[in-house]
């Protein structure tokens, strides 16, 4: 088999299982902050056990991420070790900043909420918390900086072959840096609460840990209510920015097979690439136009303008698009029931609604995931944008039959922690708020 | 000499920092690691050892991570031709760094497979510790390199005579430090036999020096006639008379901080030979990667001095403070 095609589907394993973590550990981070905000000011036992129950998960949770980011952080010299060549000028330096500024704290101050609670003052605990919030969004921000860099290259030029900085802040805020950092965070965010919420809501269903679940629920929610309906502002730039910087994505993405002039956006279908035709489309007119140029006539540049082995595959960039798109329409929903709900003081007695909110939890996960997949195999045959191509990126001295072996053994090992990982998750919650033990003392 | 070249050696101590870091702090949780089968009696045992090190392993390990990061951006050259070279390798370390990572929380939480995850933090703190080294010992050596710095051999390449002591003299470092600090933070009978332990394996270490000091006289030419090196090796085996005249007294700070200076040491030997080189070339061939034709651009490197200069410092500030915050013998 071919050793770069083993690479993308070995880097896409570990990176797409290392991103079930840290989206709920930047969610779940958010609610303890808040947690620990209001059992500092208010002094409520009730909100103490609450959070301590809340770091027990995120514990669990990061350990999963720290588990699962070591591979990605070792990978680019591993399987990418001629992209690690060409870009490292400017790729390395925004991942040891992540190690610098944010990894160490992110640690240092979690080992604090996990083992310290007795340890140190309430003013201090307050303030670790605060950290392990800050740190873990600081990562995410570093990481993408150099993702984004991928995407939208800047500051840089290339002598002899390889990418050298010239400006740090333009490589660093390059054209997508801000508004994919904005989006990846709320969608941590709707991840965690959303995941709260189907928490606190088995408790309400159950009848059982009420005093607990009910100010959870409520909590969750107002912050899941706004992070939905703001995603779609939120993704709604990202789609003009990816549109303007990168068009020929945004048209797979669309499937917009020609460059018109007031293009529709497409809301359902199957693209056909050979047939360069949408099947069973339902699509809205003009709206494209309006969305990325707020003109209803204005030309949008289909995938006909570029070389047809400089795109990606409009099936799948499509499909996960429009996923992703459909999974937020659904939240945003979720979120206007929760509004009424709320308005009509029936949120926790609602057993249907709280039973969607349970079955929906996982359904963040999967938008984020789908997400990522329109970003980055929108961006083939490219590693870099129009710098570097990915058969290019790729090691050259790693032989299929090891990337091979290594894909399996990943798959294995990650289905085996997978598994246990979601058993001590259940039992955690079946234990539930009044039984947690911060710490390895055990039962 | 110019900016360019001063940013150069730069970056290789600070390198050098990082690593020796990642060895003195984490050398002690994988040590208590690969032990604890053989040092935890029981349930108690395993829970103290594990407390002893929980709340640090994990910023422990960022030192590593921030080495990889930092060598990636300052000489990706040199990290992509030793990571892609050395493939199987890492991923054993990865698999192993996996396990690990997870084994302390399953282990508490999962209780019907206490055992598996028991054995899994001692393999996954095995491996890594005996790899480093063995990678270390190929690096210093020297690989087969093409002249487009690829590495040319194979898996069994790196297990030649000379990396492998390398390997083994790590790893006895890494167990001797584990006792220490395993000693240093637990009381009774656990803590008698930690201190047992190290003296024991305080003879493993010593002789595993003197095999690689002999090695080192046979298969790297010139390098027992540098002066830097051997006052590397005066501080290693200063540090290790006094900890170990100390093992036998009441304080157990003493043992740990000479293990700790022991390992400054042996990275004194290392990078003093080592310098200008990252990754030497075998046989002699010149096509070494140095710090001058693998590093990242001025421009670059200044970058990074930056972020490293206001970013440790910080690091080291709430890294003492949360050792402080934990200090003294773990009570449960
Ligand atoms: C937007 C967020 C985000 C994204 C896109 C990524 N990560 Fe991540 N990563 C985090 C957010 C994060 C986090 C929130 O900071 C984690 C996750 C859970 C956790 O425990 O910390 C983390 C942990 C984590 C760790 C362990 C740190 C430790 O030991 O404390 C490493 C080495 C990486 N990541 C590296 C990567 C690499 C190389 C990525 C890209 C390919 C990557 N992460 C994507
Ligand atoms: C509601 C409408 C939404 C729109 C219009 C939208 C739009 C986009 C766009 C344009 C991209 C960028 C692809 C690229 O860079 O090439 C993207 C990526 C992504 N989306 Fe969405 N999105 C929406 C909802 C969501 C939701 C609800 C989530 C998660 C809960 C989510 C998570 C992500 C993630 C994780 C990425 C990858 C990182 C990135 O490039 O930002 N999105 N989205
Ligand atoms: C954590 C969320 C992420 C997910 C789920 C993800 C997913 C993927 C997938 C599916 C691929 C394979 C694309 C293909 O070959 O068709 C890929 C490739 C790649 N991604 Fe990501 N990615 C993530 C984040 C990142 C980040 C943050 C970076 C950089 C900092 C990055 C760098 C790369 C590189 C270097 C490749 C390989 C080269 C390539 O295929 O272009 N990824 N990723």
């Amino acid at each position: 088999m071919d050793p770069v095609l083993l690479s993308r589907i070995q880097f896409g394993l570990t990176a797409g299982f290392h991103f079930i973590f840290p989206p709920l550990t930047l969610g779940l981070s958010l609610v303890i902050l808040i947690l620990e905000i209001i059992y500092y000011t208010s002094d409520s036992e009730l909100y103490k056990k609450i959070s301590t129950f809340m770091v027990k998960i995120m514990g669990l949770v990061f350990v999963m991420g720290v588990a699962t980011g070591i591979v990605l952080e070792f990978s680019f010299g591993t399987n990418w070790s001629n992209y690690s060549r060409m870009v490292g000028d400017i790729f390395g330096a925004p991942l040891a900043a992540e190690g610098i500024f944010a990894f160490f704290m992110e640690s240092v101050f979690l080992g604090i909420l996990i083992f310290g609670r007795n340890r140190v003052s309430k003013r201090f605990y307050l303030l670790s918390v605060f950290l392990v919030f800050f740190a873990s969004h600081l990562s995410g921000l570093w990481i993408i900086i150099a993702n984004s860099w991928m995407q939208t290259p800047a500051g840089y030029t290339i002598e002899g072959g390889r990418a050298v900085l010239t400006n740090f802040y333009e490589a660093a805020l390059n054209g997508s840096t801000i508004v994919r950092f904005l989006h990846t965070i709320i969608g941590g965010w709707i991840t965690g609460t959303l995941f709260t919420a189907g928490v606190s809501s088995w408790y309400l269903l159950k009848e059982r840990d009420t005093e607990a679940a009910r100010p959870l629920l409520s909590l969750a929610l107002w912050i899941f209510t706004a992070t939905a309906i703001i995603q779609f502002v939120s993704g709604h730039s990202h789609s003009v920015q990816v549109a303007k910087t990168q068009p020929e994505k945004m048209a797979a993405f669309e499937a917009l097979w020609q460059s018109r002039a007031g293009a529709p956006m497409s809301v359902i279908g199957i693209p056909d690439t050979a047939a360069k035709k949408t099947r069973f489309e339902i699509a809205v007119p003009k709206l494209l136009s309006i969305a990325i140029y707020f003109d209803p006539n204005a030309t949008v540049q289909g995938l006909n303008e570029f070389q047809p082995d400089e795109l990606p595959s409009v099936f799948i960039s499509y499909l996960t698009y429009h996923g992703m798109i459909g999974l937020g329409s659904f939240f945003a929903l979720l979120a206007l029931i929760a509004l009424i709900l709320r308005f009509r003081n029936r949120l926790f007695d609602s057993r249907w609604y709280l039973w969607i909110l349970v079955l929906a939890t996982p359904l963040p996960f999967i938008s984020n995931e789908l997400g990522w997949m329109s970003a980055e195999i929108g961006r083939q045959p490219w590693a870099v944008y129009r710098v570097l191509k990915t058969i290019d990126a790729a090691s050259v001295v790693v032989p299929a039959g090891q990337i091979l072996f290594t894909i399996i053994m990943f798959s294995v090992i990650y289905l085996l922690l997978f598994a246990v990982f979601i058993k001590i998750l259940v039992s955690i919650v079946k234990k539930g708020p009044d039984n947690v033990t911060l710490g390895y003392i055990g039962e | 000499m110019d900016t360019l070249q001063v940013l150069q050696i730069i970056w290789f101590f600070l390198i050098g920092i990082l690593l020796a870091g990642y060895s003195v702090l984490d050398g002690f949780d994988l040590g208590i690691g690969i032990l604890l089968p053989f040092m935890a009696k029981d349930k108690n045992d395993t829970v103290a050892l594990f407390t002893a090190i929980g709340p640090v392993w994990d910023g422990n390990e960022v030192w590593l991570l921030t080495a990889g990061g930092a060598l990636f951006a300052a000489f990706p050259h040199a990290y992509a031709t030793v990571f892609s070279g050395f493939y199987l390798a890492l991923m054993l370390v990865l698999f192993a760094l996996i396990f690990r990572a997870v084994s302390l929380e399953f282990w508490s939480l999962d209780e019907p497979r206490r055992s598996f995850w028991k054995w899994a933090f001692a393999i996954g703190s095995l491996l890594p510790s005996l790899l480093f080294g063995v990678a270390l010992g190929n690096v210093v050596e020297g690989i087969p390199l093409s002249d487009s710095m690829e590495f040319t051999g194979s898996f069994f390449t790196l297990l030649r005579p000379f990396p492998i002591a390398v390997g083994l003299t790590g790893l006895s470092a890494i167990l001797v430090h584990g006792c220490t600090y395993a000693a240093l933070k637990t009381e009774g009978p656990l803590h008698d036999r930690a201190r047992l332990m190290g003296k024991r394996l305080w003879i493993l270490f010593l002789i595993m020096l003197i095999i690689s000091a002999i090695m080192s006289g046979l298969y790297l030419p010139g390098s027992l006639k540098s002066p830097l090196g051997w006052i590397g090796a005066a501080v290693v085996i200063i540090s290790l008379v006094i900890g170990r005249v100390w093992m036998g007294r009441t304080n157990d700070k003493v043992p740990f901080l000479m293990t700790s200076l022991s390992f400054i040491g042996l990275w004194g030997i290392a990078g003093s030979y080592q310098f200008p080189h990252l990754v030497k070339a075998a046989g002699g061939s010149g096509l070494h990667l140095s710090i001058y034709n693998s590093s990242s651009s001025e421009l670059t490197l200044t970058v990074m001095l930056t972020i490293a200069a206001i970013g440790m410092p910080m690091v080291l500030v709430y890294t003492v403070y949360a050792y402080r915050i934990f200090k003294g013998k773990v009570n449960l």
